[in-house]
């Protein structure tokens, strides 16, 4: 018997009892576009699973106490000290434990990698647009599973209860209580009286095994289920539309692909434990609240949280006897609440700015969306320089720069990068798609010069193929907002944008609908005054020899010339 | 003889004469260098002709800045009377001084004196005024210390400029807290007495000489220590690790989905 007909057998018989074949069929041929891209989130669940696996092997050995116990194990340099249990244990894990180190460190970088990959996902997400319409509420699911990876993160490498864990624990406690009002409260809430207590260990394991990762289970679940149901984005291209898919079906090339995808993810994590050691935590020493080390740093998903408080100065207020501790309150809670709620309401700003109600399954590229990038970009920006800014005194010492320049120039910055990258990110953009609309409409460049019989030098163009035009053409614009700026003819706004809001509506309809017009590449030319009427005129000679393709473009305008 | 003789192709034999030469060069070494060492570090006994060679040394390379009579200059360089022989022989064994420049923290450089000459120079400044004195060999031997208790005065004491490890890290306006991954247990006891620039005093009050002993005991033992993980990426914390999860990982998993998702002949047309 072949193994196929084996397979079919087995097959036969399960569908004769569960009547799954259908189902099966229709998976196996499902569709998915190809890009790599697209995998970015997969790394992140692939970590994921990794996490659990790795996660589970720890649970076995690790002992969430604060009991103190003496150590008497093979690390002999801490022989005979006193520390908590969880502390023990996780030296058990990494001296002890057959693998134990090895596990440990795999669970350490899956855990960055982890949050690495979540974010360059949420970037491509952004930047292509694939959260507008059908995905808003799968963008918002993304963000809750970013925030809660924060908070995993944060927990995880809380446990060990070393002197670095202690030092962020300490911060997780000073902006509990930096909020106002409640934060004592809150605080002895969480750890169950005074900092540190015997609770917090217990408390946060809990959370870090079972409340959170059954979160990320549900939710994972969901985001997944919403993106295999709403068929995946794809990038624009030949024959691609918002009305189908292009790519290839389940079985067997994506499933092949997403396989082998899982295993370089395992190997990359398997190679980089083996080689590169994380979270010593026998060199930082048990917890002791009286100490602190130089370099304190928390994992680098946290990084930027970090750079915000250090770059904050010391103002408190005092009202009535009660502390408003906002040089931590605002550091906390500020760009954390500008990065997240802005990239939560932006897919609706959006939609209510272009008016745009569309179903989208073809994504844009970034420079066909400038404004969009260019905030995106501005975001980035002011996420790294907190981020630069949390590791200050690492920069300051291993660049030879003074501790207090770093700082003072982080301060500027944190204002005025984002501000310079969201002008010069827009202005590429714009850029970018003026390459296009000369590609589109000239062709491009073969390099051969002919000499009319004018005596005229002119160069020949190629038109671009169709692949590339696909590619290259600007996705249809949204219908314009009436009185907004699209339509000039219409000289009398409706009611509804002639308020304080329409207006607003009005003008940033406009900053984020700046695009190089399509078909008006020439006058461009002309109202730039670039010193491209020349390089029109070259242009000008093919179209005028007679070139049937470039003519055919619809986006072809009359050249200037 | 003929015992030995008969003996000499055993396979043992070689390893017993390598063994006896062993002892025998390690033996010698270990006289010569201890004599040496005594004769050296004798700080207690000082001579009308190493005073005369110390302030030679003094008046050549040190009082452009600390003045004549090492009253010190305002400003520029403190008075050296009373900081002791320990002060002297820190600074000048890590090359410290002399100074090469004004900056906001003299770095760690090669030494510029012979240790005949450093021992001369700060016999030479103990006089003037007292102070502490360069410890014996035995009030630094890590013999016999407990580095466990070491690493937790360690964290409490040093870690917070020095780091965990004592890799370093960055202080205020241009002065740093430098790695101890070269200071010898000498000069680790004698930077806690004297307290060199940014650094506090740390007196046998605060920290016992045991403790000393238990603090260096770690320092030196910490920074043997094979890491068991892997690359050490530099034992600065969380910075470096980001570093590699972004530039290692996340890069090299990037260019897996590049190559996966690559098209390959046919499909390409």
């Amino acid at each position: 018997m072949s193994t196929r007909s084996a397979l079919g057998g087995v097959g036969g018989y399960l569908d004769d009892r569960f009547r799954g074949a259908k189902g099966i069929r229709s998976f196996f041929r499902k569709i998915f576009p190809d890009h790599w891209s697209f995998l970015l989130g997969e790394i992140a669940l692939y970590s994921f699973i990794i996490l659990l696996l790795t996660g589970t092997f720890l649970t076995l050995w690790f002992k969430p106490s604060m009991t103190e116990v003496v150590y008497h194990g093979s690390y002999v340099k801490l022989d005979g000290v006193r520390m908590s249990e969880a502390y023990a244990s996780t030296l058990n894990i990494s001296f002890d434990v057959r693998g134990g180190l090895l596990m440990r460190q795999i669970h350490h970088w899956a855990a960055d990698l982890f949050v690495a990959a979540i974010m360059a996902h949420m970037l491509r997400i952004f930047f292509t647009g694939a959260y507008r319409k059908p995905r808003e509420i799968n963008w918002l699911i993304g963000i809750v599973l970013f925030t809660l990876s924060l908070f995993e993160g944060l927990f995880g490498y809380s446990l060990p209860d070393d002197l670095l864990s202690g030092a962020g624990l300490r911060i997780t406690q000073g902006v509990l209580q930096s909020i106002p009002i409640v934060g004592t409260y809150l605080s002895f809430f969480l750890f169950g009286g005074q900092y540190p207590g015997n609770d917090i260990i217990p408390r946060l394991y809990i959370l870090h095994v079972l409340v959170i990762p059954g979160l990320f289970m549900a939710l994972i679940g969901a985001h997944l289920f919403i993106m295999f149901h709403q068929k995946h984005t794809q990038m624009p291209g030949k024959g691609r539309t918002d009305a189908n898919v292009v790519g290839a079906p389940m079985y067997p090339y994506f499933m092949a692909k997403t396989g082998a995808f899982f295993l370089f993810t395992f190997a990359a994590l398997a190679l980089a434990a083996t080689f590169a050691q994380i979270n010593p935590i026998w060199l930082y020493g048990p917890y002791n609240p009286i100490a602190i080390s130089a370099g304190s740093q928390p994992d680098f998903y946290m990084g930027f949280l970090e750079g915000s408080l250090r770059i904050m100065p010391a103002w408190q207020w005092v009202v009535a006897g009660h502390t408003f501790a906002l040089n931590v309150f605002i550091p906390a809670f500020v760009p954390l609440g500008i990065v997240m709620t802005g990239a939560a309401l932006w897919p609706f700003l959006e939609q209510w700015i272009t008016g745009d109600r569309r179903e989208h399954h073809v994504n844009d590229r970034p420079r066909n969306a400038p404004t969009r990038t260019a905030l995106g970009m501005a975001m980035v920006s002011f996420y790294g320089v907190l981020w630069a800014e949390g590791s200050n005194d690492v920069i300051a010492d291993h660049f030879d720069i003074a501790l207090y320049t770093v700082t003072e120039i982080a301060r500027v910055a944190v204002f005025v990068v984002p501000i310079l990258t969201y002008i010069i990110t827009k202005r590429i953009c714009l850029g970018l798609q003026r390459k296009d609309r000369h590609l589109l409409e000239h062709g491009v460049e073969t390099g051969i010069i002919r000499q009319l019989p004018t005596g005229e030098f002119i160069e020949e163009t190629r038109p671009v193929s169709e692949e590339m035009r696909a590619k290259l053409v600007l996705p249809a614009p949204p219908p314009a907002l009436p009185g907004g700026g699209h339509a000039p003819d219409e000289d009398v706004p409706p009611p509804k944008m002639r308020g304080g809001m329409g207006r607003v509506r009005a003008r940033l309809n406009k900053i984020v609908t700046e695009q190089v017009p399509a078909g008006t590449h020439g006058n461009g030319h002309g109202a730039e005054g670039d010193g491209a009427p020349a390089r029109a005129a070259i242009g000008a000679g093919p179209h005028g020899a007679g070139q049937a393709e470039a003519g055919d473009s619809p986006q072809h305008g009359t050249p200037s010339a | 003889m003929p015992s030995i003789s008969l003996r000499r192709r055993r396979p043992a034999a070689g390893y017993a004469v390598i063994a006896l030469g062993l002892l025998t060069v390690g033996t010698a070494y270990a006289a010569i260098t201890s004599a040496a060492a005594a004769s050296a570090s004798a700080p207690g006994i000082t001579s009308q002709n190493q005073l005369a060679e110390g302030r030679a040394i003094f008046l050549q390379e040190c009082a452009t800045c600390h003045g004549l009579y090492a009253q010190g200059t305002p400003g520029v360089a403190p008075s050296l009377i009373g900081v002791g022989s320990a002060a002297v022989d820190f600074q000048v064994s890590t090359g410290r001084m002399p100074a090469r420049e004004p900056a906001a923290e003299m770095p760690r450089k090669p030494v510029q004196l012979t240790t005949r000459q450093i021992h001369a120079l700060a016999a030479y400044i103990a006089s003037l005024g007292g102070g502490p004195a360069i410890p014996t060999a035995g009030q630094v031997s890590i013999a016999g210390a407990n580095p466990g208790l070491g690493q937790q005065l360690f964290v409490t004491d040093c870690a917070q400029c020095h780091n965990f490890v004592g890799a370093g890290g960055a202080l205020t306006y241009g002065k740093y807290a430098p790695a101890l991954t070269a200071s010898t247990p000498t000069q680790i006891y004698e930077a806690m007495l004297t307290g060199p620039e940014a650094m506090p005093v740390f007196n046998n009050t605060t920290i016992t000489p045991q403790q000393k002993r238990d603090i260096i005991a770690y320092i030196v033992e910490t920074r043997q220590e094979p890491n068991p993980g892997g690359f050490s990426l530099g034992r600065v914390g969380p910075v470096t690790e980001g570093l590699v999860a972004f530039l290692g990982l996340l890069l090299f998993m990037v260019f897996a989905a590049l190559w996966i998702t690559a098209k390959h002949g046919k499909a390409h047309e």
